[in-house]
């Protein structure tokens, strides 16, 4: 019979569809694993609403479930448990290593545009005088900022 | 239809509505950055519609997609503001910062509901929604002055007390600094023949094949 441990590590061998640097445990949107007999239960909690490859995540999760010889059930929940914060250090260090600048922490404050725009620091160079140039990115978890130390455009996990 | 899967659909039928609107502008707005930004705003919007239909799906005992695309337009439950088709740039930001201003009383609102799911889904939405709200003030600002925001404010504005209920009405105008007696041009329900048309495109390949699945 597979244990929950199993899950878990079967979990983090799936790569984020869109950042394939990280996995879906390093991105923190497994809930928890809930093993029954040779039923398994993921709770899934996605990250942003929109994303296009939460139902690649979905699939991805229950083939590795029944690789283990369960079966899956994926529910998905729509609550407000995920947020960036919920990015493993691991998970924060892969994204940088690879040229996205990790997500900065989450504020009790609401968010202010004058603290985006200025201060991150290049995933390349290290450098902190960059700039932001879009709020939006190629996909909905990203901002675009610009290096001008390096003068690099790099991409930002967005804080949510 | 319980009054809660009434509205959920409501503000799921904004929010996908708008986000088709939003991504009218994909591949010709003004600039690149702002093509990126609708894009990506509109990608969000329909995010959020999914999520509501879903709940409202499972009350009603039917699939997100069928409430999304099976009804027939004058079924839709969206506001007027929403469904306008204004591909002009003036109008287009007028609308995104009525819309999002409104959305933002909406939000606060549903956060503090007693329905744990609706509240839940209302806190997750608003962690993406600040970025609309940026973006759309950023642009309320910059365009502050010129003659033609104004005068697409002052058109559209009328619209756009019908996406919040009447007791945020006040509030509403109050934050967008707006003459609160304001004759409402329209509620929730009433459509324009705009709708139509956006909804034969947006189902035209969903009733070409009844029934299939992608």
């Amino acid at each position: 019979m597979v244990t929950a441990e199993q899950v878990w590590d079967a979990l983090a061998e799936i790569p984020d569809p869109e950042i394939p640097v990280v996995s879906l445990v390093d991105l923190g949107v497994v809930k928890g694993v809930h093993v029954d007999g040779d039923s398994v239960r993921v709770e899934f909690t996605p990250t942003f609403l929109g994303c296009p490859a939460l139902e690649v995540m979905r699939g991805a999760m229950e083939d590795k479930v029944r690789e283990l010889g369960a079966e899956p059930h994926v529910d998905v929940v729509l609550d407000d448990s995920w947020s960036t914060d919920r990015i493993t250090p691991a998970g924060r260090e892969k994204l940088r290593a690879s040229g996205f600048a990790p997500p900065a922490p989450r504020k009790a404050q609401p968010l202010q545009l004058v603290e985006l725009q200025r201060g991150f620091r290049c995933p390349y160079c290290g450098s902190t005088d960059t700039a932001l140039e879009n709020l939006f990115g190629p996909t909905p978890c990203r901002s675009v900022r610009y290096c001008n130390a390096c003068r690099q455009p790099f991409e930002q996990f967005k804080t949510i | 239809m319980s009054e809660r899967a009434q509205r959920l659909i409501e503000y799921a039928d904004d929010e996908l509505i708008l986000g088709w609107r939003d991504s009218e502008w994909t591949g010709i707005a003004p600039s690149l950055e702002e093509d990126v930004a609708f894009s990506s705003i509109a990608q969000n919007e329909i995010g959020h519609a999914r999520a509501l239909y879903e709940l409202a799906a499972r009350d009603l005992g039917t699939t997100a997609d069928v409430l999304a695309f099976d009804r027939d337009p004058s079924e839709y439950r969206c506001a007027p503001l929403v469904e306008l088709r204004k591909l002009d740039w003036a109008h287009t930001i007028a609308r995104h910062w009525l819309y999002e201003t409104a959305d933002e009383l909406r939000l606060q609102a549903l956060k503090e509901s007693d329905d744990e799911e609706v509240a839940g889904l209302a806190a997750k939405m608003d962690r993406e929604e600040v970025y609309h709200r940026l973006h759309a003030q950023m642009w309320a600002d910059r365009l502050r002055d010129e003659p033609r925001f104004r005068e697409a404010v002052d058109e559209l504005w009328p619209y756009a007390p019908a996406v919040v209920d009447e007791n945020l009405r006040p509030t509403l105008a109050k934050r967008l600094n707006l003459p609160s007696d304001t004759l409402s041009l329209g509620e929730r329900g009433d459509h324009s023949d705009e709708l139509r048309e956006l909804w034969e495109e947006m189902t035209m390949v969903r009733r070409s094949v009844p029934g299939a699945t992608w």
